[in-house]
């Protein structure tokens, strides 16, 4: 599989130092301190329990969200490919899969009926949004994310309400996309396993960064056990097996004390 | 002349409402704003009592008081309160007090039900002027934002990221429904307008397969709404108004007998 690697110099799409969120309206704060970069073709992936700071760290990456403290830099003419967290089309709006695509960009029919194919739902243009099952209703986002030829795909938590076997086949897919087109990958997700073997390098979030690094890096570190149990770690073998061939030189874990490298 | 007619001056008038209400109420639907319409158009009965006490224009002074209603519903929609209650409350506020100002200007007691229901058939060439001059006025700033305006009723995170900020739009469909609210009052009243804007949406919804379909459905739907009640007006010797939508409401019900596509 053809890997386009983190390359010392090569500018990264996204950089922040120093993040600090703010909760809207108070003064908690939701993310502290949080460095961040993506490079090109890179699949990173955020982790971290519910209210840990995951969707906010994606709205101030994507200028979303005011900042407290810290900086954003977004490489100039960026292009960003968007997967919402827990899209839900209002039954009130009628809307056609052809028709979402165009949206707010009008797109060809050709362009549209090409990358609904990519994604696995070709010739689903007239059907309804509403009467998609979540799977294919993943799928149609995705394929409108990818319209405009994306460096970077920002996915916030792209399988939720998907099945077991659902989540693995959406994963695999954008494995596959990202080696058709080397767009860069930003996930924020709930399905450990599936989606850190899919990874080149998740980042485990719980206010600021626990533990990040490769996918076998992280789920060995004590930061992500002591967040997601022991329990966790097992499962991962089965989903490695794409994994287990050299790439990744084991990333310093940023915040681990004694994290154990490879 | 034809615009000597009252019946024809009536006609073009509801026309020219029907012709915004259309796409403006689907936008009321999609966005469920239903109670936000309710809010913006009782305020207009305050616009009315503060026209007449100060010898002000009624199309101006609803306008203006509905703009402010409508700017300050939305601003307390973002800050995550039981919107439900919030607005149920500023609708029902703003027509007791509206109704409260009134009855200090002696010159509306009298016609007050005009305001409320709408006296359509006393439209003059000048009330028909500006409707048709606001009615087009609003379609053009539809269709100039409109990929905008439906992305951000799809999903704000989605209008968010192609660069669209959702507030910008929020006020501008606050800022026609105000114009629009200011136009319908001497057509179907302070009571009904909400009902113009939502009904016919409601009826095209199961009739439509995309917002475009839904929002020229509706526009049709209206003005067949606008003649019958016309007619019935005319015939019946019914009140315009509410004849209009009670057509409308006749056409919802049928659409809701047709199979969903």
């Amino acid at each position: 599989m053809p890997r386009l690697r983190r390359r010392p110099g090569m500018s990264a799409l996204i950089q922040a130092q120093g993040l600090t969120i703010l909760r809207p309206g108070g003064h908690e704060t939701v993310l502290q301190d949080v460095d961040f970069r993506i490079a090109p073709g890179e699949i990173v992936t955020v982790v971290g329990p519910n209210g840990s700071g995951k969707s906010s760290l994606v709205r101030a990456l994507l200028g979303h969200m005011p900042l407290a403290a810290g900086r954003v830099t977004r490489r100039a003419g960026l292009r960003i490919g968007y997967v919402p967290q827990r899209m839900q089309l209002d039954t009130t709006i009628p809307m056609t899969v052809r028709r979402f695509l165009s949206l707010p960009r009008r797109v060809s029919d050709d362009m549209a009926a090409q990358t609904l194919v990519r994604t696995g739902v070709g010739g689903m243009q007239s059907r309804q949004l509403t009467h998609l099952s979540g799977g294919q209703f993943q799928r149609v986002l995705l394929a409108r994310a990818l319209l405009h030829d994306p460096h970077l795909l920002v996915l916030d938590e792209p399988t939720q309400g998907l099945d077991q076997p659902g989540i693995v086949a959406f994963y695999t897919l954008i494995e596959d996309v990202r080696r058709q087109t080397g767009a860069a990958v930003l996930m924020v997700s709930h399905d450990l396993l599936v989606v850190m073997r899919a990874s080149d390098r998740v980042i485990c979030l719980n206010g600021h960064v626990c533990c990040e690094g490769t996918p076998q890096h992280v789920s060995t570190a004590p930061e992500y056990r002591a967040l997601f149990g022991t329990g966790a770690e097992g499962t991962l073998a089965l989903y490695r097996h794409r994994h287990d061939h050299d790439h990744d030189q084991g990333a310093p874990c940023s915040r681990a004390s004694s994290a154990g490298a490879r | 002349m034809m615009l000597d007619d009252f019946f024809i001056r009536a006609v073009l008038a509801g026309l020219g409402v029907a012709l915004v209400a259309g796409p403006l109420g689907s936008f009321v639907v999609w966005r469920r704003m239903a109670y936000f319409g309710d809010a913006t158009a009782h305020a207009a009965i305050l616009g009315v009592a503060i026209s007449l006490a100060f010898n002000a224009s009624i199309y101006a002074g609803t306008m203006l008081v509905a703009l402010a209603m409508a700017l300050a519903v939305s601003a307390l929609a973002t800050r995550g309160r039981a919107m439900d209650t919030v607005l149920g409350v500023m609708a029902h506020s703003a027509l007791a007090i509206g109704l409260v100002a009134i009855s200090f200007v002696p010159a509306a007691r009298s016609d007050l039900s005009a305001y409320l229901f709408g006296d359509i058939l006393a439209v003059g060439r000048a009330d028909l002027a500006l409707i048709w001059a606001g009615a087009v006025g609003v379609l053009a700033v539809l269709a100039w934002r409109w990929q905008r305006l439906l992305t951000a009723s799809v999903n704000e995170d989605l209008a968010m990221a192609a660069g669209i900020d959702p507030r910008v739009e929020r006020v501008v469909l606050s800022i026609t429904l105000a114009v629009v609210v200011a136009l319908s009052i001497r057509v179907v009243g302070s009571l009904l307008i909400s009902a113009m804007l939502i009904v016919p949406a409601a009826a095209a919804r199961g009739l439509s397969r995309t917002p475009e379909g839904m929002a020229g459905t509706a526009t049709l739907i209206a003005a067949f709404s606008v003649l019958a009640g016309l007619w019935a007006s005319l015939r019946l010797d019914t009140p315009a108004g509410p004849s209009i939508v009670a057509a409308a409401a006749g056409i919802f019900v049928l659409s809701q007998s047709v199979r969903p596509r």
